[in-house]
């Protein structure tokens, strides 16, 4: 088990290569740089756009660009961003903490509905609530996020519902206690919060009643019951506790998918994540930062992948890495 | 005999259904994908129709009708029921706001005359199924912010939507096909190389990716060149995961008896490829099609809905919505989120059809 953990660790390092070379020369395929607006303006002398694109290694050649940018963050350093004008590592650790915070949130809510969801479909199964949830499943599966997130803010404007409707905290937060602080961004973190877990509830929710239907059917269900159980411990002890199990894995991809899934709703809550951080850093260019927030989000996505795959190890026996 | 013949003919009956024909009786038995066929279909037909179901051309605005709320349509009369009709409308003093002409009545013509158009780029015409006379403008889902009728907008934009989807999975399916299959057959170096390419496109979240792919679009492209475009990008994201599938299938059927068969009567790699492997899996590539349309579609709406997809003047639902991102504009407009609806019909009844044909080809689950 742990040289299957060490050699799965090693293959990252390649990958993270390949995905690094990849979206450095796709970044560079976009026609202009940074300094093109700049140039534009006629307040800014020629002579310091020069100079601007001697320190940034615009200059350059994309090889040598690529491959001094690759130096760079070997040793831990992941440049500075263009617009911002502050090294891309201050930006990118507080984005990415923002985009976990939500994430968690969201992973919250949708195993929080989820899991009740799915054991009492399966044990009630094809009853009125049963398939009143399974409509519900299939609503929550085709309604894209950020229409979702639109008909929230749409109507929290319209019936004057007291949340915020943009960004992370409000304008007052600065001269807040450290309660109301937190308060106040838990009230931000509703709405973005809610699109992203219903989305995740929706597929979570069918998975977690497949499961639980395959269990009720086996045949130490049977004899539970046969011995004179309770249905409740039937149900929680027996049947709950072999039904999940196979939905720890589904954790991990959800952290994987989170990420991708994520990027739309932060864009139309206003939330400063790190799929927010991405476009404005695409738009406007901004190589290194957007490159840093590539890396950081496959880093994610390759330990979310390999968390679900030691959890599957882990949890099942049955299974054997060499 | 007579009882033998009898039962012949029932053996001939039986035997003439092909496995395809028993799966789409399977199939036309599940209402609630019918009904999802159906809309699908309507939706299809309404779009590419577009030029004749909308009352004007995509990109006509109108002055000072900008932001006009739904007009209403009248069917009764003093006189009780007639033929509908519409009400002028006049702009207020102030910002987009209407007051109704009760003077005037403009009554809805049927096979109106219009804008002119081509249609798929053979008939000319300037036929519309409806419309009222020119200087009253109808707008039965409201005005944008050009004062471009929504419902016309609609229709367009969903042959950008509705397509983009459809042609994505077309290409997707087809790389997937033939890389997961060269793949999985041949197995060696060449396996290892395409594998490592479909880690690496799976290891970066798709939307970063499509993010990154689209910014590389210059914004002066052709509207039908940008659409190409952008469903390549789509494909560029989406082989991966097909690929990487198929070879696992492939894998499998390779050790199968009848492929040890066809090779020792002498068929060659590419006539083994296309005639026995592929055909194993199409089972699947349809299921799988059908389940990847809508992520398409809301691909697609997500990245013309932050500027990055389709562009103006051109209609996508996801660009249309854009017009909605801005919070006190849903809140005094609530139908410029009209299109979301669209996208969400759409997916909802590709998910319901997809769940249909899961359980009509594949009878295990």
């Amino acid at each position: 088990m742990r040289d299957y953990i060490i050699r799965r660790i090693l293959v990252v390092i390649p990958l993270l290569f390949a995905i690094s070379l990849l979206s450095f020369f796709i970044m560079q395929l976009s026609p202009g740089s940074y300094l093109d607006d700049l140039r534009m303006n006629p307040d800014i002398s020629e002579e310091l756009i020069r100079k601007m694109e001697a320190d940034f290694g615009l200059d350059q050649n994309i090889f040598i660009q690529y491959f001094s940018w690759l130096k760079e963050i070997l040793q831990g350093n992941l440049g500075e961003s263009f617009t911002y004008r502050i090294p891309v590592a201050q930006i990118i650790g507080s984005r990415l903490f923002n985009t976990l915070l939500l994430s968690a949130a969201a992973m919250l809510i949708s195993w929080g509905i989820a899991i009740p969801i799915g054991i009492y479909s399966a044990v009630h199964r094809y009853s009125f609530l049963d398939n009143i949830f399974s409509v519900f499943s299939f609503i929550g599966l085709s309604i894209p996020n950020f229409f979702f997130a639109l008909l929230l803010l749409f109507s929290i404007v319209r019936f004057d519902i007291p949340l915020p409707i943009n960004g992370m905290t409000s304008i007052m937060y600065d001269y807040m206690s450290p309660m109301e602080k937190v308060i106040d961004i838990l009230k931000h973190l509703l709405v973005p919060a809610v699109v992203l877990g219903t989305a995740g509830t929706a597929s979570l929710m069918r998975q977690m009643r497949g499961q639980m239907l395959d269990v009720i059917n086996k045949d130490y269900i049977r004899t539970a019951r046969a011995k004179g159980l309770k249905e409740k411990k039937v149900i929680y002890k027996h049947a709950f506790r072999n039904a999940i199990n196979p939905m720890i894995t589904i954790f991990g991809f959800q952290l994987s998918s989170l990420f991708s899934g994520a990027a739309l709703t932060e864009i139309v809550t206003g939330w400063p994540g790190l799929g927010r951080m991405m476009l404005t850093a695409v738009r406007s260019k901004d190589l290194y930062l957007a490159m840093a927030g590539m890396m950081m989000g496959s880093l994610m996505l390759i330990i979310g992948n390999l968390a679900a795959d030691i959890l599957l190890a882990l949890n099942d026996s049955r299974i054997k890495y060499q | 005999m007579q009882h033998k013949l009898k039962l012949d003919d029932q053996i001939k009956v039986n035997s003439t259904k092909t496995l395809w024909q028993k799966n789409l009786a399977r199939l036309l038995k599940n209402k609630f994908a019918l009904i999802a066929a159906v809309i699908i279909f309507l939706l299809y037909f309404l779009a590419i129709f577009a030029p004749f179901f909308a009352p004007y051309s995509s990109t006509k605005n109108f002055k000072n009708k900008f932001f006009h709320p739904p007009t209403k349509i009248h069917f009764t009369d003093e006189n009780g029921l007639t033929s509908p009709y519409i009400y002028g409308t006049e702009v207020k003093e102030g910002w987009a706001e209407y007051e109704i002409n009760k003077e005037k009545k403009y009554p809805i013509k049927f096979f109106q005359q219009g804008d002119s158009y081509q249609f798929l780029g053979v008939f000319e015409s300037n036929i519309h199924l409806f419309g009222v006379e020119a200087d009253q403008p109808i707008f039965i889902l409201g005005s944008d912010n050009y004062g471009r009728d929504l419902f016309t907008r609609i229709l367009y934009g969903g042959r950008v939507s509705l397509f983009i989807g459809f042609i994505a999975i077309f290409i997707t399916t087809f790389i997937g096909l033939i890389m997961g299959g060269i793949s999985g057959y041949y197995g060696g170096f060449i396996d290892s190389v395409i594998m490592r390419a479909v880690e690496v496109i799976m290891s970066i979240p798709s939307f970063y990716l499509l993010l990154a792919l689209a910014a590389v679009l210059p914004l002066d492209l052709s509207s039908a060149f940008r659409f190409f475009l952008i469903v390549s990008i789509l494909a560029f994201q989406g082989w991966a995961g097909m690929a990487r599938v198929i070879r696992g299938m492939v894998l499998s059927v390779k050790s199968e008896d009848y492929i040890a068969a066809a090779k020792a009567l002498g068929a060659d790699d590419k006539r083994i490829i296309l005639k026995h492997i592929l055909p194993s899996t199409a089972t699947y590539v349809i299921i799988r099609a059908t389940v990847a349309i809508p992520g398409y579609i809301i691909m697609e709406s997500g990245l013309s809905f932050i500027g990055l997809g389709i562009q103006e003047p051109s209609a996508s639902w996801g660009n249309m919505l854009s017009a909605a991102q801005n919070i006190t504009k849903i809140s005094d407009f609530p139908w410029l989120l009209l299109p979301g609806l669209f996208i969400f019909i759409t997916v909802l009844s590709y998910n319901i059809l997809g769940d249909g044909l899961r359980d009509a080809l594949d009878p295990k689950s």
